[in-house]
């Protein structure tokens, strides 16, 4: 049925072409609903609860979905599977095969190599859980991504039925042709790309630089505040240490040490919320911008296609016939990828904007409250400064 | 405010208003100046000189308000008039001068002598230096310490006709003397021991609080390129960039704002510094007492044993060991009158001695009274100076954090128009 429609059309014209959808571009344009209507959203994912998993070959982590939807695709309203990394990769290589210029939200890298960072590592695993539930929730937010068959069986499948639904996936060979296919017409190269795909393309250049600079600016204050926090846990014992040797001034001196201590501990706070919400927002952005490129690549080699088979019915004289029927059908494809990706693309931009945004605002909030908490803390060392002086008439304040 | 503050310390004190130069006559170092000349050995050297002003108090409450005196006097003449009272006045916590060379620096800057914030921040140490001598009871009426103030010319001079450089003691003296004292009081043994801790642990604060300010310092410079990178994202950008734009500039200004909080911070680092060189005038009393003391020691060691020679003398028992019994024992007695010449000599020393023991004996008891009553005026004078200095501390971190907060809700703001 539905998924032998699929097979067939990617055997026959080696694109992912999805006919199960609509075949006119005009009408696919009016299921974009690009207003968020918040109030109509009707389905919930989320993403916890990591657990490890020890066989005789490997040791991987699995993550709870869970999922609640009053859509009527859905056989029930609540569900419940657990689900690996891998898992999470196939689903976002069926939906980038199906839909090649559509913008696919990244998945958390595989692992960190630069950090050195253990596998199953607490902070990692965390960090990796979240990454996976706001790649899950980009899909349930996408209006084309979300009704994706592949989405629900993700969504809903046991881990056996799971398995087997992976397994009937266009074949490997038929891959191997699409990458052939893929590369040569990437050689061949596009001759009359359309000036916004070229503005799209220079946009996700000038962007790609900047948030790899604020990715790598933010891993330097990280670095930065970590070696402050190094000199800094050094001071408060230091206070504590001379508090020792005196009488009168031990007092206040064990208090200096006291709010020293304390604004290490915010200072500590403040760098993991750096490392766990802002660095983990600016890296998928990064990664973004890997996917735009991708997305405009596949865009450029759909029109370079339809490009060659116009001019092959040019020059050619046998199959015509054959020819311009595939035409045509380039001619299609090359629309339909066009209007896909303009649509996704304005999408796209709003929700960036909307996660860079709050992701910025967040930090500052939790900057303000970093110096609002270090504020007290020496507040109250004036305070009791002053009312010990107040007593004993010593210290004139003015 | 530190002459203010000078100014009502004395009054806590009664007694001792009179003798206050600062009561008397305003002292300020108003300026420094950079100047060239030939040295010692003839060669060309740039050296800083500062101008001291005073000016008596009365003219200044009447309103006239005439031009101060002033002369102009290089640090290594601060430092000369310092040994002189270090000299002088063994007994007393001798205020400190500014460090003669940057140390705990926490930029490679200002490690340099000529660098104008090194230059101003040793301004304000001499002219601090100055107000502590002027404002001590027993200093604050030295002939020396006057003529620094007012003669620009031939002071150095009178400094060196006082001889004061012969009074000093030899290092080595004083070392022995440490090692080999047996009763020093306690009370100084345990300043001493308090002055070595303070030296210490206050040395360990500057060092770490140095790496602390280079290291935040890094971390708010670094927020620049927040700023930088934010304005180049905002021209690519259509309904972010105003947003981004703004933000940048808030960015900019948070990695500006470092400067004058590490500044502000020098001066804390100052007040600390002040009391680590304190600390070694403390010791250098206390050292003083064991040399004393040890002298006083010595002397009374030499006439015990002196009156033990003429006991074993008198009544011809040789109880001590002596190469003399010896070589008597092995040679024959002397003679009746050898002894009672040797006698008579003895008690001529022994009367010295007892007068020798006397005089150190009061030297050590005067020493011991006028010592501790300065300890006890410095004791006051630092835990209230510390104190404040850790209440100006904490003012500045509140200065600072309320810094922090108001950048951030801009950028808050910024960004949430982005």
């Amino acid at each position: 049925s539905h998924f032998q429609k699929n097979v067939d059309t990617t055997l026959t014209d080696g694109s992912s072409f999805n006919a199960s959808m609509q075949t006119s571009p005009a009408s696919m344009i009016n299921q974009y609903k690009f207003e968020e209507d918040a109030d109509t959203k009707d389905i919930f994912v989320t993403v916890d609860n990591p657990e490890s998993h020890v066989t005789a070959i490997e040791t991987y982590i699995t993550y709870r979905v869970m999922t609640k939807t009053t859509r009527s695709e859905f056989d029930s309203s609540e569900f419940e599977v657990r689900r690996r990394y891998q898992d999470f990769l196939w689903l976002k290589g069926r939906l980038e095969e199906a839909h090649p210029t559509l913008i696919v939200h990244p998945l958390p890298e595989k692992f960190v190599v630069k950090g050195m960072v253990e596998r199953f590592n607490e902070d990692f695993i965390e960090t990796r859980r979240r990454a996976l539930h706001r790649f899950l929730n980009k899909i349930a937010e996408h209006p084309i991504f979300s009704s994706s068959e592949d989405f629900k069986i993700f969504l809903t499948a046991a881990s056996g039925e799971l398995t087997s639904h992976k397994k009937q996936g266009p074949g490997f060979l038929s891959r191997m042709g699409d990458t052939v296919k893929a590369v040569a017409a990437a050689v061949r190269g596009v001759r009359n790309r359309p000036q916004e795909f070229t503005e799209m393309q220079e946009y996700v250049e000038a962007f790609s630089q900047k948030i790899i600079s604020l990715d790598k600016v933010t891993q330097r204050i990280v670095r930065e505040q970590k070696e402050y926090l190094e000199e800094l846990k050094e001071c408060g014992p230091t206070y504590a240490l001379w508090s020792q040797s005196e009488e009168e001034l031990a007092e206040p001196l064990k208090n200096v040490a006291g709010c020293v201590d304390r604004c290490c501990k915010e200072t500590e706070e403040q760098v993991k919320n750096l490392s766990d919400h802002l660095i983990p927002v600016l890296h998928e952005y990064v990664l973004c911008a890997d996917t735009l490129k991708a997305v405009l690549r596949r865009r450029d080699n759909i029109q370079a296609d339809f490009e060659a088979k116009t001019e092959a019915l040019a020059t050619k004289k046998a199959n015509r016939d054959t020819m311009r029927d595939d035409l045509d059908k380039a001619e299609d494809r090359l629309e339909w990828a066009n209007n896909a990706l303009k649509s996704d693309w304005t999408r796209w931009q709003k929700v960036m904007r909307t996660d860079l945004r709050s992701a910025f605002v967040d930090t500052a909030e939790r900057n303000v409250s970093y110096y609002e908490k270090c504020l007290a803390v020496w507040e109250s060392f004036l305070h009791s400064q002053r009312t010990d002086a107040e007593g004993n008439g010593k210290v004139d304040f003015s | 405010m530190r002459e203010r503050e000078m100014q009502s310390r004395g009054t806590d004190m009664p007694t001792q208003e009179r003798k206050l130069l600062l009561k008397k006559m305003e002292i300020s170092v108003a300026e420094a100046e950079k100047r060239t000349g030939k040295n010692a050995v003839n060669m060309q050297e740039t050296y800083t000189v500062y101008l001291i002003e005073t000016r008596p108090v009365d003219a200044a409450s009447e309103g006239t308000n005439p031009v101060p005196d002033s002369l102009w006097r290089r640090y290594s003449e601060f430092e000369l008039l310092r040994n002189y009272l270090l000299v002088t006045y063994p007994f007393l916590v001798v205020p400190p001068l500014p460090e003669k060379r940057a140390e705990f620096v926490w930029h490679k800057l200002s490690a340099d002598n000529m660098d104008p914030d090194f230059v101003e921040r040793r301004r304000v140490g001499l002219e601090n230096f100055l107000l502590r001598v002027a404002s001590h009871p027993d200093l604050s009426s030295d002939k020396i310490f006057y003529s620094f103030l007012t003669e620009e010319n031939g002071w150095k001079e009178t400094v060196f006709e006082t001889g004061f450089q012969a009074k000093a003691d030899s290092r080595l003296k004083a070392l022995n003397a440490t090692f080999r004292v047996k009763n020093p009081d306690k009370r100084f043994a345990e300043m001493k021991h308090y002055g070595d801790e303070l030296q210490s642990v206050i040395s360990q604060l500057l060092r770490v609080r140095a790496r602390a300010a280079d290291r935040l310092y890094g971390v708010y410079k670094v927020h620049g390129n927040y700023g930088r990178v934010f304005s180049e994202w905002s021209a690519i950008e259509k309904e972010m960039g105003d947003g981004l734009q703004s933000a940048g500039h808030h960015m900019d200004a948070y990695a500006a704002s470092v400067d004058d909080i590490l500044e502000e911070e020098e001066h804390y680092a100052d007040q600390l510094k002040e009391y680590l060189f304190y600390a070694d005038a403390l010791r250098a009393v206390c050292r003083k007492h064991e040399l004393t003391q040890y002298e006083l020691e010595m002397a009374a060691q030499d006439l015990t044993s002196k009156k033990q020679q003429r006991e074993e003398l008198a009544t011809g028992t040789i109880r001590t060991f002596s190469l003399k019994g010896v070589t008597s024992k092995l040679f024959g007695q002397e003679t009746p009158e050898q002894r009672e010449a040797k006698l008579k000599m003895l008690e001529t020393q022994i009367e010295e001695g007892e007068e020798l023991v006397k005089e150190r004996n009061a030297e050590c008891e005067e020493f011991v009274k006028s010592a501790w009553v300065d300890i006890e005026r410095f004791k006051e004078q630092k835990d209230h100076d510390l104190r404040e200095a850790l209440i100006s501390y904490a003012i500045m971190q509140i200065s600072m954090c309320k810094k922090g907060i108001q950048v951030w809700n801009n950028a808050k703001e910024c960004f949430s128009k982005m």
